[in-house]
């Protein structure tokens, strides 16, 4: 069946099968940032924004995703550049397999909540799992890169 | 893993009655649980066009529509501030946001899930189901009911006067729970929930009238004694069944004790 939708700000119609997910449409049009992890909808590798919403490519039929606006990484590219390099810094990407996945909930993050608390940076990325960090490498990276908005005077970090 | 030969989303709800009354048929929620079942579905029937995606709060009530997700849930002013945050908290270590916002409500009531935080935060509220044949009947009956091919619309919960606690006890936070516990007050009717046991949420009231002087140490003791007495528990990879009856004791006398604002 035809299914219409935008992808990573371009429109894209293409006749796909009901059963076919989300992820795999992803990946054959060469969004390769979004990764098939647990498929069992746990461990947020395969994060999209559908409608600016985050949401898990492996659990969304591509018909269902029609009419939406999908965002990967790759469309990403220039709003994830601002924070990536302090997870860096913190060692915090290791194997690198889950930091697509991250950085496009982190997006998600700091798109609802500009200026977050270790809490609840900690809650919001709670649905994604890393199996070399431990996670404080992550939440570090995060940390330092809201501090370095505050030093700069962020329209975000001055608000507070 | 699922397969779908068609997919279709609903112009009415008429017409998604009408396409459910076949066998292979199936119904979409979050599609969260139903993805990873192993089925040939003919049609899957969405129902994502038909408005059912919002939380209408009125002068009496909160009508809940089926395709309102978990997230939404977690994040209505009105619901937390009559619930006093425990409908945030029933939610939000259900895995992640990501998932939080793809699962509905609707999905979640439908199955009828023993591991489900919704079902429990529900059945501690005066709470219905509107179903599109069977009318609006009982949460707590229909929680009973086996299931059938009717369609869930949406969920109401009366806002009678009361209190309410949510807790859980999960082995690690975004696993599914080893027990849920909902404790309410409404118009001096007590309530506790127990869900997760692992079957599904049941509410038990006080019959023997331990609370009826109110809540205090002696009293919160002896209804969570109660309560443990009248939830049946069993075991499987989470947890065991003395363990479980265990929390039933300590979260029912905690839950009680923070109802009681002690």
């Amino acid at each position: 069946m035809e299914v219409k939708l935008t992808l990573n700000g371009k429109p894209v119609t293409e006749q796909v099968e009901p059963d076919l997910l989300l992820i795999d449409f992803l990946r054959a049009h060469g969004c390769y940032s979004v990764k098939r992890g647990c498929e069992t909808s746990g461990c947020g590798l395969c994060t999209v924004l559908m409608d600016d919403r985050p949401i898990l490519s492996c659990s969304v039929l591509t018909v269902r995703a029609g009419g939406h606006s999908i965002w990967t990484l790759e469309g990403l590219q220039q709003e994830a550049e601002d924070f990536v390099g302090f997870i860096a810094d913190q060692g915090a990407d290791q194997c690198g397999f889950c930091n697509p996945g991250f950085v496009m909930n982190t997006i998600a993050l700091l798109r609802e909540n500009p200026d977050p608390t270790d809490d609840e940076i900690r809650a919001y990325l709670a649905g994604n799992l890393c199996r070399c960090s431990g996670y404080d490498g992550q939440l570090r990276g995060i940390r330092s890169y809201l501090e370095s908005r505050r030093q700069k005077g962020g329209s975000h970090g001055a608000e507070r | 893993m699922i397969t779908i030969q068609n997919y279709v989303q609903a112009e009415s709800l008429e017409e998604a009655y009408t396409l459910n009354q076949r066998k292979n048929t199936r119904i979409l929620g979050g599609m969260i649980w139903m993805k990873m079942e192993d089925t040939a579905v003919g049609t899957a029937v969405d129902l994502c066009r038909l408005g059912l995606d919002t939380i209408e709060e009125t002068e009496d009530q909160f009508i809940i529509g089926a395709m309102t997700t978990l997230r939404q849930l977690e994040l209505h002013p009105g619901l937390n501030a009559y619930t006093k945050g425990a409908a945030a908290c029933a939610v939000r270590d259900i895995v992640g946001v990501q998932l939080r916002n793809m699962a509905t409500v609707g999905g979640s009531v439908w199955g009828r899930f023993g591991f489900s935080d919704v079902l429990t935060l529900l059945l501690s509220m005066d709470t219905s189901v509107e179903l599109y044949k069977g009318g609006v009947i009982p949460l707590e009956q229909f929680s009973e009911m086996k299931k059938d091919r009717d369609i869930l619309v949406r969920i109401r919960i009366r806002k009678r006067p009361g209190q309410f606690v949510y807790s859980a006890m999960r082995n690690q936070r975004t696993d599914f729970p080893v027990l849920t516990c909902a404790l309410s007050q409404m118009d001096g009717e007590y309530r506790a929930v127990i869900g997760a046991r692992p079957a599904r949420a049941m509410i038990i009231r006080d019959e023997d009238g331990l609370l009826k002087d109110g809540i205090c140490e002696a009293s919160a003791e002896a209804f969570a004694s109660y309560a443990a007495q009248q939830a049946p528990t069993g075991s499987n990879s989470r947890a065991g069944a003395a363990y479980r009856t265990q929390l039933v004791h300590v979260l029912t006398r905690r839950g009680l004790l923070k109802l009681g604002g002690m």
